[in-house]
C-alpha cells in the first residue's frame, strides 16, 4: 500500500461499479487515484454484488442483445415508470452515454452474456454479466489494480472537511497505514443510499421499517450522503422513494440478495394479513411490475403479505430458495399463516367466481380477467381450485434508496445556492434521484452507476489537474 | 433425502443456485442443474461429476463464505465427485480401496515394482540381469515377450472391464430425465469438450486456483499431462502393432515412432504433473477437497514415475542400469494400470460420460425447443 498520507488526485468514497468505474475512469485520465470502500474485502461493492445486468440504449441486436433498444424507447419507459419525476436533460444524457457503456465496461474486462434463463423477457433491453453482479465487480477491481488505482477496505470514513463547496479531506474511523486524514484535489461520492441505517428509514417510515428486510449488505448506511447533505450539497428525491420489491418473509434481514425474490405473483392472488386482495396482480408484464410490489406490500398492515396459488402453477415460475408453505384446503392454509380461514376462502371464492375463461398465456396480456371484482386481476386470472394449495408470505425488501445529492451534466454536485461545487461528483444510488424520481426497470441502477461513475471520474480528473 | 452428508449438501445448494442462475454462462453445471427443479442422487452425482473444479462460481457468488448462505459448490462437487467414485466401483468390495487411495496405491506400487524385480532376479542370473543388452529384442532378454504381454494384456483387460462396470452403473444412475440412450453427435460433442478442457477455463478467463485472479496453469499443465499419457499409450500401441504385424521388436531407434511418441509423452508426462502438483499445493483449501489429496497426489505421482522411468529406461537402454530400470518401469506401469478403476484415473472416464449425458440433454432440449 502507498503512503496514504500523500495528496491523491481524486479521491473516490465508495466501493461499488459507480466507484470503480470512476476510479478506472480517473485513473486512465491520468489521475492518482485512491478508493476507500467501508467494507470489508468480502462485502466489497455494495449492491453491486447483487445486480446481474445493465440496460444500455443500442441501436441493433448484438450477439447478447436480441433487438435494438433506442435512446427514445428508453426514454420513454423511464418517463412513464418514473411518472415524469425525472431531470429530463440528465436522464437523456445518461441514455445516451449508456449506448457507449456496453463496450467501455468490456474495455474494463466486464464479460457480457445473453439474459439468463427464466429472464428471457429482459432479452432485448439488458445486457447479463457472465457470472453475475460479484464477477463484474471482481473484474472492475483486477483492472483497477492493475492500472495502478489504489484500494483500502474497511475503510469508514467518518467526516469530512468542507469549505463554501470544496472539498479539503476526508477523515477515517481506523488509520490506515498511519492515515486518518485523507486529502485529495478531487472527491467523488460513489457510497450508495442508506437502506441498510433503519434507524433513518424510521424518520420517513415510522416502525414500518422494522419490518423492511434489505436486500444488500449491512454496510450501506448513507453515512456519506448525510455527510455531503449536512454541509450544503443540495439534496435531490423524495426520501420515501426507493427501489422495494416483495421478498420472501423469511429471508435474512439483510443481504439475502437476488435469490429471495418471487416471481408468481401473476401465477396467484395477493393477499394481506386481513386475507384481502389489494391490487390488480395481472396488471402486466411481471418485470414491468416486479418493482411494485414492495411499496404495495410496504403500504399494507404489518407489512406482511401472502402469494397464495394452487398446484396447477407450481411449476411455472423459477425455483425459489424457500419452498412455498403447502396445505390441502384453503382453510388450512391460512391457519399456517395465523390468517381468518373463513375470510382467505371468502377471497378466494370471490375470486374464483369472478374468473372469466380466456386462453392463458403469461408471456402476452391475456384475456383472462375477472368481472366485477374490487381490485380486478386484468390479466393471467385462473381459478385457484386445485389441491394442495400454496402459499409464499413475502415482506418488502428494500434494494436501494433514491434521496441523494443533485447533480449536473458533469456528474458535480450542486450546493444549496444552486452553485456548482468546486471539486465533489457523485455517481451511482448516491445520485440515482437525479434520474429516478420514483419507480425501476430492470437494471437501471447499474445504468446509473457506470454512466455517472465513468463521467465523475474523468471529471474529477480533469478538475484535479486544473 | 440423499444417501449421503454431502449430497444433502449438494441439494441444498443446487436448490440455492437454481434460483439465482447468475453462474449459468460459466460452464454445464449450471445449465444442467437449470434443467431440473429436484435432485436425486444420480443428478447430484451426474453435476459433480460435470464440475471441472475451474473455481469460478466461488469466486463469482455473492453467498460464498462467510455469507451465511454459505454457497461452496466447487468444494461440495468435489467432495461428492469423489465419493461419486467409490460408490460406483466394481466390484464393490474394491471402493474401499478409495478410502486411503494414497496409501493404498503407494502400497500396491511398492509391490508391484518389488514383484518385478524379485521376478526380474529370480528368473535370470546375475549376468543377464546387469548385462549389457542391445539392439531388437533386448528387453525380452530379461522378460519373454509373451510373457510381458500377457501380464500386461491381462492387467490391461481387467482394468477396462472393471471401468466399464463402474460407467455402466454411474450411467444408469444419471439416466434421467433423458433415457439412457447416447448418439454419435453427443460422444463426438463430449470427446471436444474434453480434449480441449472447455469447462477449465471460469467462463473464459481462466480458472481460479491460489487467489480470486484467473490463470489458464491448471489447463496448459493438464494438457501437457493428459496428452503426454496419451502419446505414451500411443507409443505403446505402435509398438505392438510393430511387434505383431511388422516383426519388428523393441527397443526401437531414437528416430522411431514408437520412441519419438514415447519421449514426447514422456516429457508431457514429467512436466505436466510437476506443474499440476506444484498448483495442487498452492490450492485455496476452501477450494478443495483436503481428504482426497492423497488420491490425487497418488495418481500425479504415478504419471510422472511412468514417465520418469520411461524416459530413464530410453536414456539408460544401452547400459547394465537397464535390468533394473526395466523392472522399475514395468512395476510402475503394471500398478497403474491395475490401480486405474480404483484411483484418480476414474475423473477422466466419469467426467467424460457427465459430457455425454450434458451434450444429449442439450441436444433433446433444443430439439424439444424446435418442436
Amino acid at each position: 500500500m502507498v503512503d496514504l498520507g500523500q495528496k491523491f488526485d481524486v479521491l473516490v468514497i465508495g466501493g461499488g461499479n459507480a466507484a470503480l468505474c470512476a476510479a478506472i475512469s480517473a485513473r486512465r485520465s491520468g489521475a492518482s487515484v485512491l478508493v476507500l470502500e467501508g467494507a470489508p474485502k468480502f462485502y466489497r461493492g455494495g449492491n453491486t454484488r447483487h445486480t446481474r445486468n445493465m440496460r444500455c440504449a443500442h441501436d441493433a441486436a448484438t450477439d447478447i442483445l436480441t433487438g435494438p433498444y433506442t435512446e427514445q424507447e428508453f426514454w420513454d419507459d423511464l418517463l412513464r415508470l418514473t411518472g415524469g419525476q425525472t431531470d429530463e436533460e440528465l436522464a437523456k444524457h445518461m441514455i445516451r452515454e449508456s449506448k457507449d457503456i456496453l463496450g467501455w465496461v468490456v474495455e474494463q474486462g466486464v464479460r457480457w452474456q445473453p439474459s439468463l434463463g427464466g429472464t428471457l423477457s429482459l432479452g432485448r433491453t439488458n445486457s447479463f454479466f457472465l457470472g453475475g453482479g460479484r464477477a463484474m465487480l471482481n473484474a472492475l477491481y483486477l483492472t483497477a489494480e492493475q492500472i495502478g488505482v489504489e484500494i483500502a477496505y474497511d475503510a469508514e470514513v467518518t467526516d469530512l472537511k468542507i469549505q463554501d463547496g470544496m472539498f479539503l479531506s476526508a477523515t477515517l474511523k481506523r488509520p490506515i497505514g498511519g492515515a486518518t486524514e485523507i486529502r485529495a484535489s478531487a472527491l467523488v461520492a460513489a457510497a450508495g443510499g442508506f437502506e441498510a441505517n433503519i434507524e433513518w428509514l424510521k424518520q420517513y417510515w415510522g416502525d414500518a421499517a422494522d419490518n423492511f428486510l434489505i436486500r444488500g449488505t449491512p454496510y450501506n448506511r448513507g453515512s456519506i450522503l448525510k455527510l455531503l447533505l449536512d454541509k450544503g450539497v443540495q439534496e435531490v428525491g423524495d426520501p420515501t422513494q426507493c427501489h422495494a420489491v416483495a421478498i420472501d418473509a423469511r429471508a435474512p434481514k439483510f443481504d439475502g440478495g437476488i435469490i429471495t425474490r418471487h416471481d408468481s405473483v401473476v401465477f396467484g392472488i395477493v393477499v394481506n394479513k386481513h386475507a384481502e386482495r389489494f391490487y390488480d396482480e395481472g396488471e402486466d408484464i411481471w418485470p414491468k411490475r416486479y418493482a411494485i410490489w414492495g411499496r404495495l406490500v410496504a403500504a399494507q398492515p404489518d407489512q406482511i403479505a401472502y402469494i397464495i396459488f394452487d398446484s396447477s402453477v407450481l411449476t411455472s415460475f423459477m425455483p425459489t430458495l424457500f419452498p412455498p408453505i403447502a396445505a390441502g384446503s384453503i382453510a388450512e392454509l391460512a391457519g399456517k399463516f395465523e390468517l381468518d380461514a373463513a375470510a382467505l376462502e371468502k377471497t378466494v371464492a370471490d375470486f374464483n367466481a369472478a374468473v372469466r375463461p380466456g386462453t392463458f398465456d403469461h408471456t402476452i396480456l391475456d384475456d383472462c380477467r375477472t368481472e366485477g371484482l374490487t381490485p380486478p386481476k386484468t390479466h393471467w386470472a385462473r381459478r385457484i381450485e386445485t389441491p394442495p394449495y400454496y402459499a409464499y408470505p413475502v415482506r418488502p425488501g428494500i434494494t436501494f434508496t433514491y434521496l441523494g445529492t443533485r447533480v449536473n451534466r458533469e456528474a458535480r454536485m450542486l450546493m444549496k445556492d444552486g452553485k456548482p461545487s468546486a471539486n465533489m461528483f457523485a455517481a451511482g444510488e448516491i445520485m440515482a434521484g437525479n434520474v429516478l424520481g420514483k419507480g425501476y426497470a430492470a437494471g437501471i441502477g447499474m445504468t446509473i452507476g457506470s454512466v455517472f461513475g465513468r463521467i465523475a471520474g474523468r471529471e474529477a480528473a480533469q478538475n484535479a489537474r486544473n | 433425502m440423499h444417501g449421503t452428508k454431502i449430497l444433502e449438501e449438494a441439494d441444498r445448494l443446487m436448490t440455492v443456485c437454481n434460483s439465482c442462475r447468475y453462474c449459468e454462462g460459466l460452464c454445464a453445471v449450471f445449465p444442467a442443474m437449470e434443467m431440473r427443479r429436484a435432485f436425486s442422487d444420480g443428478d447430484l452425482n451426474y453435476l459433480a461429476n460435470l464440475c471441472h473444479a475451474c473455481g469460478a462460481c466461488y469466486t463469482d457468488c455473492q453467498f460464498s463464505p462467510p455469507h451465511e448462505y454459505n454457497v461452496n459448490v466447487p468444494q461440495t462437487l468435489a467432495i461428492a465427485r469423489a465419493e461419486s467414485y467409490a460408490a460406483y466401483a466394481w466390484p464393490r468390495a474394491f471402493s474401499g480401496v478409495f478410502a486411503r487411495n494414497g496409501f493404498a496405491i503407494a502400497l500396491i506400487a511398492a509391490l508391484s515394482v518389488a514383484a518385478f524385480i524379485f521376478g526380474f532376479a529370480a528368473f535370470n542370473d546375475h549376468a543377464v540381469l546387469y548385462g549389457v543388452h542391445t539392439g531388437p529384442g533386448a528387453f525380452y532378454a530379461l522378460m519373454p515377450h509373451n510373457a510381458m504381454a500377457a501380464l500386461f494384456g491381462a492387467a490391461f483387460l481387467y482394468a477396462i472391464l472393471a471401468l466399464v462396470m463402474g460407467v455402466r452403473a454411474f450411467w444408469r444412475d444419471i439416466g434421467e430425465p433423458v433415457g439412457n440412450k447416447a448418439d454419435a453427435g453427443s460422444l463426438f460433442q463430449a470427446m471436444r469438450d474434453a480434449g480441449e478442457l472447455r469447462y477449465l477455463d471460469g467462463g473464459g478467463v481462466g480458472c481460479f486456483n491460489e487467489d480470486d485472479k484467473p490463470t489458464d496453469r491448471r489447463k496448459i499443465f493438464h494438457h501437457l499431462t493428459f496428452y503426454g499419457f496419451a502419446f505414451c499409450f500411443a507409443a505403446t500401441s505402435v509398438a505392438t502393432l510393430y511387434h505383431y504385424l511388422l516383426a519388428r521388436e523393441a527397443p526401437y531407434a531414437w528416430w522411431d515412432l514408437p520412441v519419438v511418441l514415447g519421449t514426447l509423452g514422456g516429457l508431457g508426462l514429467l512436466i505436466g504433473p510437476i506443474g499440476l502438483l506444484s498448483e495442487k499445493f498452492k490450492r485455496d483449501p476452501v477450494l478443495a477437497d483436503a481428504k482426497r489429496m492423497g488420491m490425487d497426489v497418488a495418481f500425479i505421482a504415478m504419471l510422472f514415475l511412468t514417465a520418469l522411468t520411461g524416459i530413464a529406461l530410453l536414456l539408460l537402454r544401452d547400459t547394465s542400469a537397464m535390468g533394473p530400470l526395466l523392472a522399475l518401469h514395468l512395476g510402475v506401469v503394471f500398478a497403474l494400470f491395475i490401480t486405474m478403476p480404483y484411483g484418480k484415473f476414474v475423473h477422466g472416464i466419469y467426467r467424460y460420460v457427465a459430457l455425454v449425458r450434458y451434450a444429449r440433454e442439450r441436444r433433446m432440449m433444443l430439439h424439444g425447443a424446435a418442436e
